[in-house]
């Protein structure tokens, strides 16, 4: 008896395991990007070189996703959307100034509101994971490779400006600016090669973004690279 | 009169590349994309990643005379072009000469001067 309610279970189990197989086959990403998505979202590039272009954008580009994003996480988020960048994608757009001091006005700083399903996001994240980057070297840094955190900081947090704009977690303790995207969970949602090729040229992603272009020798990109996709 | 069409057309069409390309924005834009988010939206050095980050070193209070009358016009450009730390102040000044151009750097310092209403020092 007993036997034959865990081989029922089972037997659902793989009932619905097929099903939602089936059902992304039958998804067509780019179909559920246009309907669910890019209303909000550049998906074909290039990015806006003017800064009232930048005020005018609803939420990041998305025509180098694939060269940006992990594929588990992308999966993941499009079900259930939070707030990666904690003054929206253009900080400009959420601020309040009173006695000469600016505040994000919080109610207006909104996560992603299209939830997709499983089925979906597995279709859109397929679709975004095909918008990559031609030029972006790939293997550029071994993400296993050891590294000095102490060293990482001191360049993270006093050598360079990072920590002005970016929230990080440090032994359980959040610090950092928010002009910028939090990076407290970049270990699952970028990947390491583009996180590189980002702080080597910010400009040639987004012409307009507000991070500086510093000069770093590889040694240090790769090292501020491994520090961020080591944040969980 | 071909010739003169023709470098007419030029003009025109360089003037639209150039406005397409932003050259049009003022040096107000470019003090509010990268400047605000730290100096804020008055220019007091309370700008977010102040007041919801929390900078180690405040960012400077652009609308203080008489701490910006300390500074040379001189110093002031160094400090956009090459970061804080090349004037001796903070790290999280960010060097901006890779994004911007003298003349845009040129026209913040004399930004600066409008909002500490202030003349440089000698």
């Amino acid at each position: 008896m007993a036997r034959s309610r865990i081989l029922n279970a089972a037997a659902g189990g793989l009932f619905l395991a097929t099903a939602v197989v089936g059902e992304a086959a039958a998804l067509d990403g780019k179909a559920v990007f246009a309907e669910k998505c890019a209303s909000c979202h550049n998906i074909t590039g290039p990015a806006s070189t003017t800064f009232h272009g930048v005020l005018q954008r609803k939420a990041p580009d998305l025509f180098y996703a694939g060269s940006k994003f992990q594929r588990e996480w992308l999966v993941r988020w499009l079900q259930s959307p939070s707030r990666i960048r904690p003054s929206g994608t253009m900080f400009l757009n959420h601020l309040v100034t009173e006695d000469g001091k600016d505040r994000i006005d919080e109610g207006a700083v909104k996560p992603c509101a299209s939830r997709l399903s499983a089925a979906e996001s597995e279709a859109v994240a397929d679709y975004l994971m095909t918008h990559r980057d031609a030029k972006m070297r790939a293997g550029v840094v071994d993400r296993d490779k050891k590294f000095s955190t102490s060293r990482a900081l001191q360049l993270f947090t006093k050598q360079y400006p990072c920590v002005g704009c970016h929230r990080v977690r440090v032994r359980d303790k959040e610090t950092g600016g928010v002009s910028g995207p939090a990076l407290t969970d970049a270990s699952e949602r970028l990947n390491p090669d583009w996180v590189y090729a980002r702080i080597e040229n910010p400009q040639y992603w987004d012409p307009k973004t507000w991070m500086p272009k510093i000069d770093l020798s590889h040694e240090k990109r790769e090292i501020l690279t491994l520090f961020l996709v080591s944040r969980k | 009169m071909n010739r003169l069409a023709l470098s007419l057309g030029c003009i025109i069409a360089a003037a639209a590349v150039a406005m397409a390309d932003g050259q049009t924005e003022t040096v107000e834009d470019t003090y509010r994309l990268y400047c605000v988010q730290c100096h804020g939206t008055a220019g007091t050095g309370q700008g977010i990643n102040q007041t919801a980050g929390g900078l180690a070193v405040s960012a400077r209070d652009h609308t203080n005379s008489v701490e910006m009358s300390k500074l040379t016009d001189e110093e002031i450009r160094r400090a956009i072009a090459k970061g804080g730390d090349a004037v001796q102040k903070s790290e999280l000044m960010p060097p901006w000469e890779g994004v911007l151009s003298a003349k845009e750097i040129g026209d913040l310092v004399a930004l600066t001067r409008k909002l500490c209403k202030c003349v440089a020092a000698k």
